[in-house]
């Protein structure tokens, strides 16, 4: 956990004539889940796309396992999982893998043990179409899991599922990390923020505090998390 | 570029449209009552059904093709995965290229239902072989599906990549010659007709009407329609940002 998977100095992102980031600097440690959590509209997902290098930046550097984000060379080492599920919606389950795998390379037998780790081994078969949202969203993080990335960036990936599917997905995060992946979660409900190692919060296009739950308490002196974010943006305001 | 990579972005365009019946029972079986109706209306008078039946076999690809591409690349914008694939190693190129094989081939079965039955039944006689005639097909499917996909990076909704139709086909249909010669129109028409692809993939048509070998105006016709293919392709690349606003 000693090394940095993601460095970032100085980043601003325009959209439109809104300055939606706004010189933000921080690192995020290699094998290990952080999580990026904010507000819904504070930033966390332009700040997600300039990671994973979709985002035209104005300003700034990102830095990803060590190189500029978006180079070529990290294509097949990120994966990455929009908000919106992007898989196709007219093809079965097992069609969408063994598409992706092909894309990324890797054997298509991959696909059994994805879609085991997201607990859809029983939907292969099915038209992504017919599914429900939450297993859409499943089957897009199953496309991401084939690559076996370094890096995984997961947009609000827990949205609307239910509580133990949510305890199951969280597990397999902690799970992929201690085998060395490094994970960065985004999420806008406080109470995902106890399940991260780190937590870097976001809010009005600027970070405004970084460092594991047990440090935000400390420093706030609140028990819950929520009241710890309160009080932290009242600190910022103040 | 891949070969791996463009043959499984066809196969996955290619179960798409299988999946979807009703857009493959469309696009393969209205060219065919289109052209019954034709011969109808000609009322069976073989000259005229001829020529005009035979430039409709160019036409029908290249609409069809514009419009489904134009619509399942908006898809694939507006869906997200176009932005998820372009995070992972795939080259653009993979992408289009896995767009025009997998439409080229839809276009040869739909080329060679509606030539089966104008070439058969309907008694259509071109002085050209068969394999041109399908050959040219294709290629016009193929320029129809690049500049579907160039046209879809301006559409921002589904309506209006339809609306692309009337706005970039209806003009090539008018000015093409199928519905007027060129030498007989006005100058300006004459000229602007020059520069519109579709013009070569009716003219191609025209040419295999009339003379068997491959002539050189119908080298030149297949040429121009292949080359305005990979022109829209190309710039069609240029609209696949791997970086947006």
């Amino acid at each position: 956990m000693n090394s940095t998977a993601i460095k970032v100095e100085g980043l601003r992102v325009d959209r439109g004539h809104r300055t939606v980031l706004n010189g933000l600097d921080f690192a995020i440690p290699a094998g290990a889940v952080t999580g990026l959590l904010g507000p819904s509209g504070c930033g966390k997902t332009t700040l997600i796309r300039s990671i994973v290098g979709v985002q035209r930046v104005k300003a700034g550097t990102v830095e990803v396992l060590g190189r500029p984000a978006g180079a070529k060379a990290l294509r097949s080492r990120v994966g990455y999982v929009t908000q919106a599920p992007s898989v196709y919606a007219d093809l079965t389950v097992a069609a969408n893998l063994r598409y992706f795998a092909s894309v990324l390379g890797v054997p298509a037998d991959r696909g059994d043990a994805a879609l085991d780790a997201v607990a859809l081994a029983d939907r292969r078969g099915d038209v992504v179409g017919r599914l429900s949202g939450g297993q859409r969203a499943r089957v897009s993080l199953a496309c991401a899991l084939l690559g076996e990335p370094e890096l995984l960036v997961l947009d609000e990936p827990t949205v609307g599922l239910d509580p133990l599917l949510r305890r199951d997905l969280w597990r397999l995060f902690h799970d992929l990390a201690a085998r060395g992946t490094t994970l960065l979660v985004s999420s806008h409900v406080m109470d995902e923020a106890d399940r991260c190692d780190r937590l870097l919060l976001m809010r009005e296009g600027a970070i405004v505090a970084d460092g594991t739950p047990a440090e935000l308490r400390e420093r706030t002196g609140a028990d819950d998390l929520e009241d710890a974010f309160v009080r932290v943006v009242e600190a910022v305001a103040a | 570029m891949n070969a791996r990579v463009t043959l499984a972005t066809a196969r996955r365009v290619l179960a798409q449209l299988h999946g979807d019946h009703r857009t493959v029972a469309l696009l393969l079986i209205v060219p065919c009552v289109l052209m019954a109706l034709l011969y109808w209306v000609f009322d069976g008078d073989e000259r005229v059904f001829g020529r005009v039946g035979l430039m409709l076999l160019g036409v029908f690809p290249f609409v069809t093709m514009f419009l489904v591409t134009s619509v399942a690349m908006l898809r694939e914008r507006t869906s997200g995965t176009l932005e998820r694939l372009l995070t992972t190693p795939l080259a653009k190129l993979d992408l289009l290229l896995g767009y025009a094989l997998a439409f080229g081939v839809a276009a040869l079965v739909q080329a060679a239902l509606a030539s089966a039955l104008a070439l058969g039944p309907l008694g259509l006689d071109p002085a050209g072989s068969v394999t041109l005639v399908l050959t040219l097909a294709v290629a016009n499917a193929v320029l129809g599906m690049a500049l579907g996909l160039l046209v879809s990076a301006f559409a921002q909704s589904e309506f209006q990549a339809v609306q692309f139709l009337p706005a970039f086909v209806l003009p090539q249909l008018l000015l093409c010659g199928l519905i007027a010669p060129r030498d007989q129109m006005a100058g300006a028409l004459e000229a602007i007709s020059t520069v519109l692809p579709m013009t070569y993939a009716v003219d191609g048509m025209n040419q295999l009407a009339r003379t068997s070998e491959l002539s050189g105006d119908l080298l030149v016709d297949l040429l121009v329609v292949v080359g305005a293919a990979a022109a829209a392709l190309a710039l069609g690349a240029g609209t696949l940002r791997r970086r947006t606003a």
